[in-house]
Parts: structure tokens; C-alpha cells; sequence
């Protein structure tokens, strides 16, 4: 069953400028197959933790290496093209201007942007890496991504600077802080001095300017603001936009977010200290970034509030629409994990859950419960948009996508918070003499089973995205599911 | 006190600065003489383009 394609072009108000869709097009397919190979990396190495037969004995597929794929993948891959395609989509749109350098810039951002993501997951297998975390690839694909970053910056502001609407829309801030500051981190923490220039014979490898103490915190400034710019300002921004227009209804304030988006500004450069907490790192220091955490709660219920109550006086829309079931248990989880992050920024706190499996059930409840969500959210309304169809395939196949990846979320994070607990408190157990009352490997061997239930979670949640890519992909060829709609007739036709 | 002083001084209150600053943004946001023209751009999204509705 094909259904007809949206009215031609032509049909449009002469108001409506030919924007740039077909490299939002590009970026949309990338990432869904980032977004796959990157969640099937992390299973892959959540079952290689339970059982680490499936390393293989080899280098190439050992934890160590296969690790910076998948949070390169999941992060930068599915991230940064999920990034790319909504931020030209919506500056194009909020600004009523096509995009700045047209398909040129486009293509080159696009083509690009591959390349770069391929090389670094082949330089990550093959062994070369700086060694910092989140920002592995060595010097020269660094220099690389920042001429592609600037090409960005540059076509981004273009786009802003020849806009024909006055005001510049709030989700745009949220985007030029995303760009703007991942420009200062990336500069600012792969400063290296490549061995090559200094007689060495390898021209892959180079030493990071700092030493010790600096260097750490440099690398947790760097980490910590590629969360807050990265994966927050720049969802956030795909939130502003994609809630309101799929609700249909203005953002609950405007106020609001102006005020959300200069606290966010003002308080996350600081937080970074927290992640060296009982470390060489001064005293002061540490305090200073689990103060400037905690008090990042204020924009983070700010923004939660603002993107949650958008909704209010259409709370129906959560039984009646899918779609919009994601963008909203995104924020929901986006308000539970900016919750649990300064609690455990707290140094007391931290002293139990640092280098634990809390750290990690807490970033994934970030990471897939707010980051993907909204990112699988504007993936599904993007589709149809963008390729002219009247709907998605089936709503009822996006449902289930929501479900079995929110009870794989939910298996997840539960896994490793006890799993983390756990192995807190037995790092710290002493027995009546004194001594440490488990081994390492006792704690290891406790933490089995979680590690199993986590990768079932993985595999649940790595489901749910092929379920949307086979969505997508009869989206796409025109087809239209027969299944009983959600709305019927009438409530749709009220909706307008 | 020289000028390099007081500067001095100044610049080591950069905490207060920077709150005041973001208090006079909040002022500003929540002032209710700029309470219709800043909702107003809440629709901005909402007017892009018609035909792109499901």
C-alpha cells in the first residue's frame, strides 16, 4: 500500500524559503546506522564484562579498544549526526533562511563528518589513541575536525547572521553554545606536541602538553562540558524545538528558557572537579566543582519544568502519540539523571560511588534515557517530514520501540546501581582486624550476574532501535501500516 | 589606593560579577514589561512552514 507523497513545492507559500533538506536527509540515515553500530558496540562489550571469552584474544576486539568505539559511536557518531541534522533543519527553519554555503558546506560537513567518525574507529581499533577519555583520536584527526568545526561554526552563523525572523529562537542559543564550546574544549584539551617533530619516528603519536595534576583536571574539564555542551546544550536545543512543534504548542515560557540557557552557561564550566574528588587535585578545587554541580539542579528542574509542562492541557497526546511518548520520558529522565549527577558530585557520596557501576548506570540513564530518547523522538518526526510522507509507517511499531527500549533502560540502570552499590561497599568493608575484608576479585565475581542483566538490558534497548529502523525504512519506500490508529476521526480532526 | 589596586580587587570578586550579572538576565527575563514580547517568540517554531504537518 502506497500512500500519495505531501503536496509539491510549488504548492507552498511564497514566504517559505527552499531550505537545505537533503543533507539533513544524509545526516538523519547516518545517524540511525551510527546510532545502531553504536549500541551493538556497547552490548557487544557489555557481554565481553560478563563473560571475557568474547574478547577473542585478540588486540583489536579486546575491551580496551572496543570500549572508545562505542562511546565514540554513541556520543560523537549517533550523537553528532543526530546534532548536525536537527540543528540545520531547525536554524532554517526558526530563522526563515536557508542554509549558509548551501549543499557546499552541507556536503562537506556531511562527507566529512564520515570520514572522520570512520578513521577514528579505525585508528581506536589499530591501537592509536591520546589516552584521554571522550577524546581519543590522536593529533592529526584532530586538526582535521577542527577545520570541519569551523566550517560549522561558520555556516551556522551565516545562517543565523542573514535570518528574515528578528528574533533568534532560543533552541538556536542552545546550538551556538553546543558548537562554540566544543570548539574551546577540543582546543583547549588535545594541546600535544606530536613525537614526530621531535625526532621520534611515529608519525601517529603525540604527548599531551600537560602533566600530571593539570592534566587531569584538564581532561575533566574537557569531559565533563563535552556532557554539559554536547549532550545537554545541544538536546536541549533539539528539545525546545521538536517538543513545542510536536505538541503543537508554544514552550510553557519563553522566560524560562532564556533564564534556563544562562544558567546552564553560567554554572557547567565549573562542575568538572567533581570527577577527581579524593584525588591530587586541591581541596578547594574539588569543592568548588561539587558546589558549582549541585547548584546546577537550577537549570536542570528549570529546563525539565519548561519542556514538561509544554504539554499542559495536552497530557492526552502521551496516550494518543508515541512520538511524543519518547520526547517526553526523555525529559523526564533528563530530570532524574541531572538529579542523581550532583548527588553524587557530593564528595561523601562520591567516596562510595566513584570508579563503581553507579557511575555508569548514571550515565547511561543520561545517556539513553534523555540523549537518545529525544534524539529517537525528532528522529520520528523528522522522517516523514523530510521525505514528504503523510506518517510514519506505524505508530503502533514506534510504541513498541518505546517500550522495549524503556524496559531495557530500566534493566539497565537498576542493574548497575545495585551492581555499583555493591561494589562500593565491599571495597570498603574491613573485617574485625582491620584488614580489607574482600579481594578485588570477590567483588568481581559478586557483580556477575548484574553484568549479565545489564547486557539483557543493552540487547532490549539495541532491539527497539532496529524496530526503528524498519519503521524508517518503509516510512521512507511510502508504505502505511494497516493497524488501528490511535486517534480516531474525530480527535484527530480537532487537532487540526 | 592606586588604580592597579583597585582593579586588583575587583577583578578578585569575579564571583559577584558574574551573579550579578546573571541576576540582572533574570531581571530582565521575568520583568512583566517584557512578559508579552518575549512569550511572543514562543511561537516561532509553531509559524515555520504549513505544509509540513503530518
Amino acid at each position: 500500500m502506497t500512500q500519495a507523497t505531501m503536496a509539491q513545492r510549488g504548492a507552498r507559500t511564497d514566504a517559505t524559503p527552499d531550505y537545505l533538506d537533503d543533507v539533513v536527509k544524509k545526516f538523519v540515515i547516518a545517524a540511525t546506522f551510527w546510532g545502531v553500530i553504536g549500541f551493538l558496540a556497547g552490548d557487544y562489550i557489555a557481554w565481553q564484562l560478563a563473560f571475557p571469552v568474547l574478547n577473542l584474544d585478540l588486540e583489536w576486539t579486546s575491551f580496551g579498544r572496543l570500549r572508545p568505539v562505542h562511546t565514540s559511536a554513541v556520543i560523537f557518531a549517533f550523537g553528532g549526526n543526530i546534532l548536525f541534522a536537527t540543528s540545520i533543519f531547525v536554524v532554517q527553519r526558526t530563522c526563515r533562511a536557508t542554509f549558509f554555503g548551501g549543499s557546499t558546506s552541507g556536503n562537506i560537513l556531511f562527507w566529512g563528518f564520515q570520514l572522520f567518525i570512520v578513521m577514528a574507529a579505525l585508528s581506536y581499533v589499530l591501537g592509536f589513541v591520546s589516552g584521554k577519555e571522550y577524546a581519543e583520536p590522536e593529533w592529526w584527526l584532530d586538526l582535521y575536525l577542527t577545520v570541519l568545526w569551523v566550517i560549522y561554526l561558520v555556516s551556522f552563523m551565516g545562517t543565523l547572521y542573514k535570518r528574515s525572523e528578528p528574533h533568534i529562537y532560543v533552541a538556536n542559543w542552545f546550538y551556538l553554545a553546543f558548537i562554540v564550546t566544543i570548539a574551546m574544549l577540543h582546543l583547549g584539551n588535545n594541546l600535544a606536541i606530536p613525537v614526530i617533530f621531535l625526532g621520534g619516528d611515529s608519525f601517529m603519536k603525540s604527548y599531551g602538553l600537560y602533566a600530571g595534576v593539570q592534566d587531569a583536571m584538564t581532561q575533566w574539564w574537557y569531559g565533563h562540558n563535552a556532557v554539559g555542551f554536547f549532550l545537554t546544550a545541544g538536546f536541549l536545543a533539539i528539545m525546545y524545538y521538536f517538543v513545542p512543534k510536536r505538541a503543537n504548542r508554544p514552550v510553557y515560557s519563553y522566560r524560562l528558557s532564556i533564564v534556563h540557557f544562562w544558567a546552564l552557561i553560567f554554572l557547567y564550566i565549573w562542575a568538572g572537579p567533581h570527577h577527581l574528588h579524593y584525588t591530587a587535585l586541591p581541596d578547594w578545587a574539588q569543592t568548588l566543582g561539587a558546589t558549582f554541580s549541585v547548584m546546577l539542579w537550577m537549570p536542570s528542574w528549570g529546563g525539565m519544568i519548561n519542556g514538561l509542562m509544554t504539554l499542559s492541557g495536552a497530557w492526552d497526546k502521551l496516550r494518543t502519540d508515541p512520538v511524543m511518548r519518547f520526547l517526553v520520558s526523555s525529559v523526564a529522565f533528563y530530570g532524574m539523571s541531572t538529579f542523581e549527577g550532583p548527588l553524587m558530585s557530593i564528595r561523601p557520596v562520591n567516596s562510595l560511588s566513584h570508579y563503581t557501576d553507579w557511575t555508569i548506570g548514571h550515565v547511561h540513564s543520561g545517556a539513553l534515557g534523555w540523549v537518545a530518547f529525544v534524539s529517537f523522538g525528532a528522529l520520528y518526526y523528522l522522517v516523514p517530514v523530510l521525505w514528504r510522507r503523510k506518517s510514519l509507517y506505524s505508530m503502533r511499531l514506534v510504541s513498541m520501540h518505546f517500550w522495549i527500549a524503556t524496559v531495557g533502560i530500566v534493566v539497565y540502570i537498576t542493574a548497575m546501581w545495585i551492581s555499583g552499590i555493591m561494589q562500593g561497599l565491599m571495597w570498603r568493608a574491613y573485617d574485625s582486624m582491620g584488614f580489607l575484608q574482600y579481594s578485588f576479585i570477590e567483588t568481581v565475581e559478586a557483580m556477575h550476574p548484574y553484568y549479565v542483566i545489564r547486557a539483557i538490558g543493552g540487547l532490549l534497548f539495541l532491539a527497539g532501535s532496529l524496530i526503528m529502523v524498519y519503521n524508517f525504512w518503509r516510512t521512507i519506500r511510502g508504505d502505511v501500516r494497516n493497524e488501528v490508529p490511535y486517534e480516531s476521526a474525530a480527535t484527530a480532526g480537532a487537532r487540526g | 589606593m592606586t588604580l592597579e589596586g583597585i582593579a586588583e580587587t575587583l577583578r578578585s570578586l569575579w564571583g559577584l560579577w558574574l551573579m550579578v550579572l546573571f541576576l540582572g538576565i533574570v531581571f530582565w527575563a521575568f520583568r512583566p514589561k517584557n512578559k508579552d514580547k518575549l512569550e511572543s517568540y514562543g511561537d516561532i517554531p509553531l509559524r515555520d512552514d504549513d505544509n509540513e504537518e503530518r
